[in-house]
């Protein structure tokens, strides 16, 4: 009597467990280190894709984006990542691919609506599989204070001599620190400064695709001529600017206290919200008027899939909306400043955004030098430029010193430039 | 348990109980400290490689010495972290004692008041004490160059925190200024416990006020210093939270905050672009361990056995 109470028990619990589980939706959850747009996915993504697919419910996870690869590396290592993962570019993502991590999407249907070089950063290097899907790159250049230049009376610089001319005149005006940019968390020296201006000096894909072949070298004049340029800045950052943390130099910007901000585009979103001053934007200065322009316009962010997803068929079907032209709009105008890579026509509305995306017209687009296979040895390429931008700007490193330094250390793992 | 006691002494018997007793704290203690510590060195002695855990015996040590990638930063590390001791062993030890001393002075008044403002800083968290300091000595938003201006010693002022040559100092005296509270009340209560009638026989033989202190509490007190500075090693020597909150992990400006505790962050849970290592990080965890065993074994053997205590 005991046992058969004890057996029905079981029985109805399974039942209802069962029960339970087929009347549920199909929850996948994302992983992403853009703790800023938490709410934009909330209210404006995540409801597009639900209403549009019934039955799924997708949550937006993220985490703080100093920690994100190393977190997400032991939560997949421990099976307890989200379905859908934020793909960081090129050998980050790619080594997890590598490891069985993240799943082939080659086949997507989704995939036809981006071009090869949008996929170069999340495809194995002989291009036959791709495994994230493309969502926004980000473009650098210099966001100004144009009230600030009008008071002052100059105008946005084409070549690096105006580029000077106008620090010099923001400086003696007093009003504004002509540029707000600290050193104290490094990364913003080397992507605002060293990635910002330097595609202009080894000419973007030409030399980055040079150095990679091992054809050319750190030590040459055109990747040690930007930290040159980034030593004088020196004199036109803010007092203290060595424990100024990049959260200090965006108020000092958005406060109206600094007249230029060094910047990634991913700021314009963050920062419409919080100026009360008219927002303008130039590309990297070039050496002399006229010549060709490059820009930094980095493939920066992608989504893939967790290859141990319990639903494959529910986050291929999240993924082909995120491949199509809906959600390149939709994601384009709700955070302004990430472009996407589709190749469908996006319709931007934010003036800024459409300033930087203009720039993809007259200038040549390149990617950030030290991302695609030279970060992949000790030591890290792309760590060390953080620390020799840094170092550079403080001036306890002369620019031939740090070229030097970065050129013996990619030398002692990477044969090319051995 | 009515055994006759003339048995007893024929046959000694187990005494169960004691286990029985122990056995409680011994479990917890075992279960959160002794294994976790074992299993840390083991970890050190193995390696990944292709997603594989194989034992690699002391080659995570060898590239931690040998590899000039891992021994360069680590004895910056350590060389930061003797500098770290060191300005707590000259500063926040002699000024707790000197506080402790004028506290325990009969003729000063609101005592109690001094006492508690001085400990209170000791239970903020670091967090707080981190992200606190970090803004009063900003130079964009800090009181600090505000109130040097003030008394027109504005040229004294500079980003301490973002300067490879003050960093260090300077969180490490933020770090003294949270915890002269602890070595303050050890001394305070090691102070209080001396007889009155010691003092009193010094004074009949002559010795008052400073005499006092430096010929009959000090030496009195000495072995509570001993403790104090043992304590201020092994803390010292496993700090991290401060320089994390202030700093970052990656301890800039140019590592030059980096001590073991931030170095062993870096390594084991990965920071920014480095992925975690937990083998390398454990070979850290070790070498520290190692290193604070050498330190308290010292002291132990070396100076305690000469320090005398005295019974009242």
């Amino acid at each position: 009597m005991k046992r058969t109470t004890l057996k029905t028990i079981l029985l109805a619990s399974t039942l209802l467990a069962g029960g339970a589980a087929w009347a549920d939706d199909v929850t996948l959850s994302i992983e992403s280190w853009r703790n800023d747009d938490l709410s934009i996915w909330q209210d404006k993504i995540i409801p597009a894709f639900e209403a549009a697919n019934p039955g799924i419910k997708v949550k937006f996870t993220p985490s703080a984006p100093a920690e994100y690869n190393a977190v997400l590396n032991s939560k997949l290592d421990a099976g307890s990542a989200g379905d859908l993962i934020t793909c960081r570019p090129f050998d980050a993502s790619l080594a997890l691919y590598d490891g069985g991590k993240l799943s082939d999407l080659t086949d997507l249907d989704g995939m036809k609506n981006f071009s090869d070089v949008a996929k170069s950063a999340w495809s194995t290097d002989d291009a036959a599989h791709t495994f994230c899907v493309p969502m926004a790159s980000v473009i650098h250049g210099f966001i100004y204070n144009k009230d600030a230049f009008k008071a002052i009376g100059v105008e946005p610089p084409a070549t690096v001599d105006e580029f000077f001319a106008v620090l010099d005149k923001i400086k003696a005006d007093g009003t504004y620190i002509p540029m707000a940019m600290g050193t104290n968390d490094q990364w913003e020296a080397a992507t605002m400064g060293y990635q910002n201006i330097g595609p202009n000096y080894w000419k973007g894909e030409e030399g980055r695709l040079a150095l990679i072949k091992g054809t050319q070298k750190l030590t040459d004049e055109d990747w040690v001529a930007p930290y040159k340029q980034l030593a004088k800045w020196k004199d036109y950052l803010g007092d203290g600017f060595e424990a100024q943390t990049y959260p200090d130099s965006q108020n000092l910007f958005t406060l109206g206290r600094a007249a230029i901000y060094p910047a990634g585009s991913w700021e314009i979103s963050g920062f419409n919200g919080l100026v009360d001053f008219e927002m303008g934007a130039f590309p990297p200065p070039v050496q002399v008027a006229g010549d060709t322009c490059y820009i930094s316009d980095h493939a920066d962010i992608a989504i893939g899939m967790n290859a141990k997803t319990a639903h494959p068929e529910e986050t291929r079907k999240f993924l082909d909306w995120v491949a199509s032209p809906e959600f390149a709009t939709l994601y384009s105008n709700a955070l302004p400043g990430f472009f996407s890579l589709s190749n469908a026509e996006v319709k931007m509305e934010d003036p800024l955004a459409e300033e930087f995306v203009s720039w993809r017209s007259k200038c040549k687009s390149t990617i950030r030098s030290t991302y695609q296979i030279l970060s992949r040895g000790t030591p890290n390429l792309e760590n060390e430029t953080w620390n020799a931008s840094a170092a550079v700007i403080k001036g306890t490193e002369t620019p031939e010193d740090a070229g030097k330094r970065l050129q013996e250390g990619l030398a002692s793992w990477y044969a090319p430039q051995k | 348990m009515s055994r006759p006691a003339s048995n007893a002494a024929a046959k000694p018997v187990f005494k169960w109980h004691i286990l029985v007793f122990l056995a409680p704290a011994v479990l917890v203690y075992t279960a959160v400290m002794i294994y976790p510590l074992f299993n840390t060195l083991r970890l050190a002695l193995y390696t990944t490689i292709d997603r594989e855990r194989v034992f690699a015996g002391l080659d995570n040590f060898r590239t931690l010495f040998g590899d000039p990638n891992w021994s360069g930063q680590f004895w910056n590390a350590l060389g930061n972290n003797f500098w770290f001791f060191l300005i707590h062993m000259l500063v926040q030890n002699p000024i707790g004692v000197a506080l402790a001393a004028i506290l325990s002075s009969r003729r000063l008044r609101f005592a109690a008041l001094y006492r508690s403002a001085i400990f209170i800083p000791t239970i903020l968290s670091f967090v707080i004490v981190g992200f606190a300091w970090k803004l009063i000595l900003s130079p964009i938003w800090g009181i600090a160059p505000g109130m040097l201006d003030a008394i027109g010693l504005k040229f004294l002022y500079a980003p301490w925190l973002g300067k490879e040559e003050y960093a260090l100092t300077t969180l490490a005296l933020v770090s003294v200024w949270q915890f002269v509270g602890i070595p303050m009340m050890l001394i305070y209560a090691a102070l209080l416990s001396i007889p009155d009638e010691i003092l009193e026989a010094g004074e009949c033989d002559g010795i008052t006020g400073m005499a006092a202190f430096w010929k009959i509490k000090l030496p009195l007190i000495l072995p509570s210093i001993g403790i104090i500075s043992i304590l201020t090693f092994v803390a010292n020597f496993n700090a991290f939270d401060l320089i994390y909150a202030a700093q970052g992990a990656l301890a800039g400006p140019d590592f030059a905050t980096d001590i073991l505790g931030t170095f062993l962050y870096r390594t084991f849970f990965g920071f920014q672009l480095q992925l975690g290592d937990p083998n390398m990080g454990s070979a850290i965890a070790s070498a520290m361990f190692g290193i604070i065993l050498i330190g308290v074994c010292l002291y132990l053997f070396v100076i305690q056995r000469r320090l005398r205590s005295y019974q009242f």
